[in-house]
């Protein structure tokens, strides 16, 4: 994986698990007839014996799961992050987050690149709603190398755990020293004009925008989010600190996804000013990803044209 | 045997109603209307050892009629999972026992269970993950017919029936009634049987409340389910025991006030 390399997170999640396999023998897969979609179907190929295809399905996908995690097995369960997060929710609730047990669950065609397919397979609450659930930790990929580590990380976080990748090819940005760990975030360009706090491939987005913003004289500090609960409380109450002004780009709604996060942290700790860059609390619509992150007001302009005003602004 | 069973059945009625009316709280119609099928299970059929809850190869038991704690909390008590002392906390804050199951707080609990309709899956994935580790136990999974709407249960039958997943029996406690009102009238699940059949279960049916009935055919289902899943409609009366809750939906989730906690004690003492 080379830097700068457009490889889809979903491709590197499928040969991620297939990775995992060959290093844990406990890991078993769960599909719900969409691993051709999700990449699982590798893994499936590869081990055969620990795939279990359920059928379209999605709850008793889920419920299975759980009650194979308590034979000590560490399941992995995949789907579209809107069957995941929506449909089969109360039993991730009842089943897997109450118990606690030790379920991976992998929300794949997170936000709006579904590939076209509009509205129903956009998943633009799943951060939101699993965040709010006890015992659940958030995990948000951004590139290639960092959903291969993810991956592998997983079987070393005990309990459940929702994992959020994405459809679209989106550029490498880190190279093979990166480490992921759970709860920290990662600052990937100095400054102290502004901060801006991205997470899964809107981190891209944020470099991209950081680039532009210091020609024009603009020091931004983007600070990478990849695990959105729990939260780097340290970082976001730093930069409040050194620098008072936030934004947040996410793939996401701008309800209680990582806007919500940082707010929340911000308000208890230490408030500055916030700016949210999310989805509308309205439905999206099918066409190519990058009209409707414009659209949507989610793209490297608006994150420059965010940061412009937030300069602008007085503290 | 079954003269002890019976007098054990007795026992845990009297709880129930002890419990509940203690607590002020709980589910009384589905509690007793499983009693005897709890009672053969947990003191005949499974192979279980309430003095390690936790070892790996005894049979499982979901109840994914959750709301049937206080049938199913008395007789792990009487098994003796925790002391019935602690029968007393039922409800309270910080009790091992909670409204509805919760395998990490309450020993004996394999699985925790409240929001109706997801006890099955998981018994099937204990099944998926048992046949892997080679293991050889029975999964159990208590049912009510009301919980039978729910859509995940015809998921999980399709899938079991699908794969023939051995060593999987469902109990439906079919004591037709349901939170407002008979299941028949509220959304008729018949012919339930002919259901579990086309969808490739073996299916049996027996009177719930008669101990040498249910002992047999849960004795016959563990055989048949060597090859398969298998179904038992256990014909059950809601609230049976007690005159005065049989049959009756508004004692689905009520609790009995103490004249009522009296006479219901002293029917079940003189019933035969």
């Amino acid at each position: 994986m080379k830097i700068g390399e457009m490889i889809a997170p979903r491709v590197a999640f499928g040969d991620a698990l297939v990775e995992l396999g060959g290093i844990n023998s406990e890991v078993v897969v769960f599909d719900s007839d969409v691993g051709e979609s999700t990449q699982t179907a590798r893994f499936g190929r590869a081990f055969p014996n620990r795939f279990y295809q359920m059928g379209i399905a999605e709850q008793n996908m889920v419920g299975a799961a759980a009650g194979m995690s308590t034979l000590g097995y560490i399941p992995w369960v995949s789907t579209f992050a809107v069957f995941l997060a929506k449909r089969a929710i109360d039993q991730v609730r009842v089943s897997i987050a109450y118990p606690k047990l030790n379920v991976k669950l992998n929300g794949a065609y997170g936000g709006i690149p579904t590939g076209k397919a509009g509205a129903t397979h956009q998943s633009v609450q799943d951060i939101a709603i699993m965040r709010a659930m006890p015992n659940m930790s958030v995990w948000v990929a951004c590139d290639a190398v960092e959903t291969r580590q993810m991956v592998l990380e997983s079987v070393k976080h005990r309990g459940p755990l929702y994992m959020r990748t994405v459809r679209c090819p989106v550029p490498v940005i880190f190279d093979d020293n990166y480490k992921f760990e759970i709860g920290k975030s990662y600052t990937l360009t100095e400054g102290n004009d502004v901060a801006i706090i991205s997470t899964g491939m809107m981190t891209p987005k944020a470099l991209e925008a950081a680039k532009e913003l210091d020609k024009e004289g603009i020091k931004a500090r983007v600070i990478h989010m990849p695990t959105i609960k729990p939260i780097d409380e340290e970082a976001i109450v730093k930069a409040s600190r050194e620098i008072g002004k936030i934004i947040t780009v996410e793939n996401h709604s701008m309800i209680a996804g990582l806007g919500g996060a940082v707010s929340e942290v911000l308000t208890d700790k230490a408030p500055c000013y916030l700016m949210r860059l999310g989805f509308p609390d309205i439905f999206g619509e099918s066409g190519d990803n990058e009209k409707i992150f414009s659209k949507l007001g989610v793209n490297v302009k608006n994150i420059i044209e965010s940061a412009k005003r937030m300069k602008r602004m007085n503290t | 045997m079954n003269e002890n069973l019976k007098q054990i059945c007795k026992d845990i009625r009297k709880s129930i109603i002890n419990t509940i009316a203690n607590a002020g709280s709980g589910h009384t119609g589905g509690s007793l209307s499983a009693v005897e099928i709890l009672v053969v299970l947990y003191f005949k059929i499974m192979q279980i050892d309430p003095n390690s809850p936790d070892w790996p190869e005894r049979d499982r038991f979901i109840l994914s009629k959750g709301h049937a704690s206080p049938g199913y909390y008395c007789t792990l008590a009487k098994r003796g999972y925790f002391s019935e002392e602690r029968l007393k906390e039922f409800d309270a804050v910080d009790s091992i026992l909670q409204g509805h199951p919760c395998m990490l707080k309450t020993p004996g609990v394999d699985m925790s269970t409240g929001s109706l309709g997801q006890g099955l899956s998981v018994g099937i994935g204990m099944c998926l993950g048992r046949d892997k580790r080679k293991m050889d136990f029975n999964v159990y999974v208590l049912l009510g017919d009301g919980e039978m709407q729910e859509g995940q249960n015809w998921e999980a039958i399709m899938y079991a029936g699908f794969h023939k997943i051995n060593k999987l029996i469902a109990i439906v406690d079919c004591n037709k009634v349901q939170l407002t009102g008979n299941t028949e009238a509220v959304l008729d699940l018949e012919p339930l049987t002919e259901k579990f059949q086309v969808f490739g279960w073996k299916a049996l049916e027996c009177d719930g409340h008669n101990i040498s009935e249910v002992v047999k055919t849960l004795e016959g289902a563990k055989e048949s389910s060597e090859s398969g899943p298998v179904a038992i409609i256990a014909h059950t009366v809601k609230g049976k025991g007690v005159s005065f809750m049989e049959g009756k939906h508004q004692w689905h989730g009520k609790a009995p006030n103490e004249e009522e906690r009296k006479q219901a004690l002293a029917e079940i003492d003189s019933s035969k």
